[in-house]
C-alpha cells in the first residue's frame, strides 16, 4: 500500500513539473511582440493582472488535475462489489461554491481598475496621434507642429515621444482593423465611422513590433507596423523634418522618375501625395504617402524590412525593396488592392513599366527622404 | 383520409437506401445524423490539417492567402454547425427516447425532415469547395468585410444561406425535443429523475430556439444588403459596424453552451456508471445546467472587449463572465465527486469522460483569463484564443462526443468496440490534443494573432508551431484508428449484450440494438437511475440474474409505430435547391452594378415549389395508414 501511494506521488509530481516547465519555457520576453516584455504602463498593468490571474488559475490547475489522478489511482475498480451510493453532500457543495465565488471577486477587483486606468487617458492634453487603419496599412497623423489647422502624415512607423502620454484616435476607412503593439498596449480595435480612443506610453526608446490583430481580409497578415519610441527632442526634430517636403535631388534619372510617377499613364500620384501637410480632418488619398518614402524602415505592411544588421535603414536595402515592390507587387504581397484593382501599370498590361521606368520610378522614390 | 395526395404511394422499404430515405425511426435518424457529422466533421479535420501544414514552418506558400483564409473559415462553421451541433443532434436522436421510455419522437416526421434539411445546409457549405466560391470571411462574419463593398463574388451568400437552412434544421429539431422530453416521458418520470443527458438535451433546445432566430435576423439582413443593396452594416451609408458583432454574439454566445452543454450531459452519464455511483449533487448539477444557459445570455460582449465599448460596459460583462465560472465549476466539482468513493473502471468511454474533465477544466481557467477585460486585450484575436476554443471544444465537446460514441455504441450496434483499438485511439488524442493546442498558449502570448496565413521567422513563433503541426498528426492517427475500429466492430465485433457497463438508466434496459418500438412495455419509473435500482431490487428479491432486455418480445406485434414518409425529405430537397437558387441570385461585378440572374431565380422558384407542394402532401398524409381490418383503430 506503501508503495502504491509512492507511486501515485510521484506520478502527480512529475505531471506537475511538466506542465510548470512547459509554462516556464513558454515565457519568452525577447521575442518581438511577446507579452511578457512590457515597455510601458499599459503593457505593464496587463502583465500585472495576467500574472495574478495565472496564479489563481495555476493553484486551481494543479489542484483539479492532481485530484483527477488521485481519484483515478485511489479509487480504481479492484473487485465487483458495489460502492456506497453517496447522492451529494450540501456543505461539499457550498463549499465548492462559495470558494471560487471568492476567488473571483479578488481577481475582479484589480480587473476593474485596470479597465478603467487603461481605458481613461490620464492626460488629454497630450500628444495625439491619429492611426488609420487601410487594408492592408496603418496611417499615422501627427498634428502640425506650427500650424494646430494642419496635420502630417505618415505610414507603417509610429514615431513618439518617450516617457510621455500619447492619445491614439482609432480610425478605419474600410473595415474593421485593430492596433496592437504587444509590449506597448494591448488591442483596440479600429472600426469605421466609430473612431475608438486609447492612451499609449513608452518607458524608453526603442523599436517596436505592432500587427493587425482583427481580420481584415486577404493580407490580414501582412498588415503590419512598427513603433519608434525616441527622446523628446529626438522626436521633436523628426516631426519637423516630416513637415518639409523631401530634398530635390538633381539627378536627372531622379527627374526621370517624377515624370513617371505623375504620368497618366502610371498614375502613381492618382494616389499616392507627395506632400505630408494637409488640412486636419482632410482624408488622405488612397495610398499610403510617399513624401519621405525612403526613410521608412518597411514597406507594404512590413513585408520588406528596409533595415541592415544595426537596426538602420539602408539605403541600398530600400532600392532593393522599392524596386521588388514596383515590379511585381502582386508576388510580394498577394492580393494588394493596387496590383489587384487599381494601379494601371498592373491591372492594363499595356501600360506595364518599362525596365527604363521602373529604374528611374525607384531612383526618384528612393531619393525621398 | 384514406388515400394519400399527388398519388404516390406510402413508402413501403425494410432494407436499403429508400429505407433510409423514408425512415422515421429516431434510431435510424440518429444514425444518419452521426455519421453523415463525422463524415463533415473529418472534411473540417482535413481543412485544419491544411491550415497546420501551412503554419508548420515560418514564410511557407503552399497555400495562397485567399484559399487560408476560405479553409478557416470553412473549418470554423464546419465543425461548429456540421460537427459538434449534428453529433449532438444525433445523441439527442438515439438516447433521447430510450431514456425517456418512449417508442419514438413526439413528432417523427419532422424529425426526419429536421435531419435531411441539416444534411441540405451542409451540402451548400460544402459544395462550395468544387464551386470556387468557398466563404472567407471567418466564422464570425464581421460586418463590413462580409459586406458587398469588401467581398464579392458568392461565397459569404454560401455561408448566409447555409447557415439559414442549417437553423431551419436545428429550430426544428428543437421543437420537436422540448415536445418529446416535456410530453412522452415513462410514467412516474418526474422532471428530476431524467437522466442527466435528457436534462442538457431539453435546455439545449430551449437555448437553440431562442438563440437561432437572432443569427437568421442578422444573416437575412445581411442577405439583403448584399443582395440588393439595403444598407443594416452599410458603413458608407451610415450604419454602425457594431451592429452585426452584437447580434452574432448575442446569438454566438448561447452558441457556445448549445455545444458544450450536451458534452456535459454525456459526462454526466458516463462517469457514474463507470464509477459504479450516482452523479453527486445530481440537483446541483442540473440547476448548474440551467444557470449555465441563462447566464449564456448575459455575456456576450466579451468577445468584444477591444471593440471599444467603454469602461463601464467592458467591467460589467468581465463581471457576469467570472460568475458563469461558478456553475461551471460546480460541475466540475461534482463530477469529481461522482468519482470520489467509486468503483472505477477504466474503459474507454470512462478516459474520454475524465480526459474531458481534465481539459474542460484547462479551457475554462482560460476563459476566466479572457473574462479580465484588462489582460484580454493581449490575448484577444491571438492563437491563445485559439487554444481556449480547442480546449473547451475539441478537448471537451469532442472528447465528449467520443466518450458517447464508445459508451453508447453496444445499445446502437449489438456489437462490442475493440477496447484496445479504443485505448489507443483515446491516448493519440490526448496527447495530441495536448501537444497541439497547449503550444498555442505561448505562441498566443508570444503575439502571434489569429487567422494570418503566414508568419515571419524571427517572431519566436517557429518552433511551437511546429510542435502544434506534429500534434495535429498524431490527433489524425487517432482518428484513423477510431474509423477503423468503429467500421469493423459495427460488422464484425463481438456480440454485446443488453447491458454491457452495468448502467443506470432506462436504455440499458432493453436489448442492443434496440427494437424499433424501444420498450414493449413502457415502464413505469419509479427511481432516479431506475434501471439501476430496479436491478437493485431484483437482486434482494433474489431473482434470477437480471438479464436486460426480458423476454417478453411476443406481445411486439400490438405495437403502432408511425409509417416511413417521403415528405420530409422532398421538403428539405426543396429547401436545398432553394437555397442553392438564393446563393446566386444577384451578381455584383467590380463596378457596383446588381445583375439578377435569371437561372438562380428559376432554380429558387422550383425549389420553393419543391418545397410547397412536399409541405401540402405531408400535412395530408396520415401519421399511420388504417390498417386494413381496422381492428386496432381504438386501441391506442
Amino acid at each position: 500500500m506503501v508503495k502504491h501511494y509512492r507511486r501515485l506521488w510521484r506520478l502527480i509530481g512529475l505531471t506537475m513539473l511538466a506542465a510548470a516547465l512547459a509554462m516556464l519555457f513558454g515565457c519568452t520576453p525577447n521575442d518581438p511582440q511577446s507579452t511578457f516584455d512590457a515597455h510601458g504602463p499599459v503593457a505593464q498593468s496587463q502583465l500585472n493582472l495576467f500574472w495574478v490571474i495565472l496564479i489563481a488559475g495555476a493553484v486551481v490547475f494543479f489542484a483539479v488535475q492532481g485530484a483527477i489522478i488521485y481519484l483515478i489511482i485511489k479509487f480504481r475498480r479492484r473487485d465487483e462489489s458495489i460502492p456506497k451510493q453517496t447522492e451529494g453532500n450540501h456543505a461539499l457543495e457550498f463549499a465548492w461554491t462559495a470558494g471560487p465565488t471568492v476567488l473571483l471577486i479578488l481577481v475582479a477587483i484589480p480587473t476593474i481598475f485596470t479597465i478603467f486606468d487603461n481605458e481613461v487617458s490620464p492626460d488629454k492634453n497630450a500628444l495625439t496621434v491619429e492611426v488609420i487603419g487601410h487594408q492592408w496599412w496603418f496611417e499615422f497623423r501627427y498634428p502640425h507642429p506650427d500650424d494646430p489647422t494642419k496635420e502630417v502624415i505618415f505610414a507603417n512607423d509610429l514615431h513618439i515621444p518617450t516617457d510621455e502620454v500619447v492619445n491614439v484616435v482609432l480610425e478605419s476607412v474600410d473595415v474593421i482593423h485593430s492596433f496592437w503593439v504587444p509590449k506597448i498596449a494591448g488591442k483596440v480595435d479600429m472600426v469605421p465611422r466609430n473612431a475608438n480612443t486609447m492612451w499609449i506610453k513608452a518607458d524608453r526608446p526603442g523599436f517596436y513590433y505592432g500587427q493587425c490583430a482583427e481580420f481584415c481580409g486577404v493580407q490580414h497578415a501582412n498588415m503590419r507596423f512598427r513603433v519608434i519610441a525616441q527622446p523628446r527632442a529626438e522626436f521633436n526634430a523628426w516631426l519637423r523634418a516630416q513637415a518639409e517636403p523631401a530634398i530635390e535631388s538633381q539627378d536627372p534619372l531622379v527627374a526621370q522618375g517624377r515624370k513617371v510617377f505623375t504620368s497618366p499613364d502610371a498614375g502613381c500620384s492618382g494616389c499616392h501625395a507627395t506632400g505630408s501637410v494637409t488640412n486636419k480632418g482632410v482624408a488622405g488619398r488612397v495610398g499610403p504617402n510617399l513624401t519621405h518614402v525612403a526613410t521608412r524602415t518597411n514597406f507594404a505592411g512590413g513585408v520588406l524590412d528596409n533595415r541592415d544588421e544595426n537596426g538602420l535603414v539602408n539605403d541600398a536595402i530600400v532600392q532593393r525593396n522599392l524596386r521588388m515592390w514596383i515590379e511585381d507587387p502582386e508576388s510580394v504581397k498577394p492580393g494588394n488592392i493596387m496590383a489587384r484593382d487599381i494601379a494601371a501599370p498592373y491591372v492594363d498590361p499595356d501600360r506595364a513599366l518599362t525596365e527604363a521606368e521602373l529604374s528611374a520610378l525607384v531612383a526618384y522614390l528612393s531619393s525621398l527622404k | 383520409m384514406t388515400t394519400i395526395p399527388l398519388a404516390i404511394p406510402r413508402p413501403v422499404h425494410p432494407t436499403g437506401i429508400w429505407s433510409w430515405v423514408t425512415t422515421i425511426d429516431h434510431k435510424r435518424i440518429g444514425v444518419l445524423y452521426g455519421v453523415t457529422a463525422f463524415i463533415m466533421f473529418f472534411s473540417g479535420g482535413i481543412e485544419a490539417m491544411l491550415i497546420r501544414v501551412q503554419l508548420m514552418r515560418p514564410e511557407q506558400t503552399l497555400i495562397t492567402p485567399e484559399i487560408f483564409n476560405q479553409l478557416f473559415t470553412m473549418h470554423a462553421t464546419t465543425m461548429i454547425f456540421l460537427g459538434v451541433m449534428p453529433l449532438s443532434a444525433a445523441f439527442f436522436n438515439f438516447v433521447v427516447p430510450l431514456q425517456i421510455g418512449a417508442r419514438d419522437v413526439a413528432f417523427p416526421r419532422l424529425n426526419a425532415f429536421s435531419y435531411w434539411t441539416f444534411l441540405a445546409g451542409a451540402l451548400i457549405l460544402k459544395l462550395s469547395w468544387f464551386t470556387h466560391a468557398a466563404p472567407n470571411g471567418g466564422w464570425f462574419g464581421y460586418s463590413p468585410l462580409t459586406g458587398i463593398t469588401y467581398n464579392l463574388g458568392h461565397g459569404i451568400d454560401v455561408w448566409i444561406l447555409s447557415l439559414q437552412v442549417l437553423g431551419v434544421a436545428s429550430l426544428a429539431a428543437s421543437f420537436n425535443f422540448i415536445v418529446t422530453i416535456v410530453n412522452m416521458r415513462a410514467p412516474g418520470m418526474g422532471l428530476m429523475r431524467m437522466p442527466l443527458f435528457t436534462w442538457m438535451t431539453l435546455v439545449t433546445a430551449i437555448l437553440l430556439v431562442l438563440a437561432f432566430p437572432v443569427i437568421t435576423v442578422a444573416l437575412i439582413e445581411l442577405y439583403f444588403d448584399r443582395a440588393f443593396g439595403m444598407n443594416f452594416f452599410n458603413v458608407a451609408a451610415g450604419a454602425n459596424a457594431v451592429l452585426w458583432q452584437h447580434l452574432f454574439w448575442v446569438f454566438g454566445h448561447p452558441e457556445v453552451y448549445i455545444l458544450i452543454l450536451p458534452a456535459m450531459g454525456i459526462v454526466s452519464e458516463i462517469l457514474p456508471v463507470f464509477s459504479r455511483k450516482p452523479l453527486f449533487g445530481y440537483a446541483t448539477v442540473v440547476l448548474a445546467g440551467v444557470i449555465i444557459a441563462f447566464m449564456g445570455w448575459m455575456v456576450w460582449s466579451h468577445h468584444m472587449f477591444t471593440v471599444g465599448l467603454g469602461p463601464v460596459a467592458n467591467s460589467v460583462f468581465t463581471v457576469t463572465t467570472m460568475m458563469i465560472a461558478v456553475p461551471t465549476g460546480i460541475k466540475v466539482f461534482n463530477w469529481m465527486g461522482t468519482m470520489w468513493g467509486g468503483s472505477i473502471s477504466l474503459k474507454t468511454p470512462m478516459l474520454f469522460a475524465i480526459a474531458f474533465v481534465s481539459m474542460f477544466v484547462i479551457g475554462g481557467i482560460s476563459g476566466v483569463m479572457h473574462a479580465v477585460a484588462a489582460s484580454d486585450a493581449q490575448q484577444q484575436d491571438t492563437y491563445f484564443i485559439v487554444a481556449h476554443i480547442h480546449y473547451v471544444l475539441f478537448g471537451g465537446a469532442i472528447f465528449a462526443i467520443l466518450a458517447g460514441v464508445y459508451y453508447w455504441f453496444p445499445k446502437l450496434t449489438g456489437r462490442m468496440y475493440d477496447e484496445k483499438m479504443g485505448l489507443w485511439h483515446f491516448w493519440l488524442m490526448f496527447i495530441g490534443q495536448n501537444v497541439t493546442f497547449f503550444p498555442m498558449h505561448f505562441t498566443g502570448l508570444n503575439g502571434m494573432p489569429r487567422r494570418i496565413y503566414a508568419y515571419y521567422s524571427g517572431m519566436g513563433w517557429d518552433f511551437w508551431n511546429l510542435v502544434s503541426t506534429l500534434g495535429a498528426f498524431i490527433l489524425a492517427a487517432g482518428f484513423v484508428i477510431f474509423i477503423y475500429n468503429m467500421a469493423r466492430s459495427w460488422r464484425n465485433g463481438e456480440q454485446a449484450s443488453a447491458d454491457p457497463w452495468d448502467g443506470r438508466t432506462l436504455e440499458w434496459s432493453i436489448p442492443s440494438p434496440p427494437p424499433e418500438y424501444n420498450f414493449v412495455e413502457i415502464p413505469h419509473v419509479q427511481d432516479r437511475d431506475d434501471w439501476w435500482e430496479e436491478k437493485q431490487r431484483r437482486r434482494e428479491r433474489r431473482e434470477v440474474p437480471v438479464v436486460a432486455g426480458g423476454s417478453e418480445q411476443e406481445d411486439a406485434h400490438d405495437i403502432h409505430l408511425p409509417q416511413p414518409s417521403y415528405w420530409p425529405f422532398f421538403v428539405s430537397l426543396g429547401l436545398f435547391i432553394a437555397g442553392f437558387g438564393l446563393v446566386y441570385l444577384m451578381n455584383m461585378d467590380a463596378a457596383g452594378v446588381r445583375t439578377l440572374n435569371y437561372v438562380a431565380l428559376i432554380t429558387t422558384v422550383i425549389g420553393v415549389c419543391i418545397g410547397i407542394v412536399s409541405v401540402y402532401a405531408w400535412s395530408f398524409e396520415p401519421v399511420n395508414d388504417p390498417e386494413p381490418g381496422g381492428e386496432h383503430a381504438a386501441h391506442h
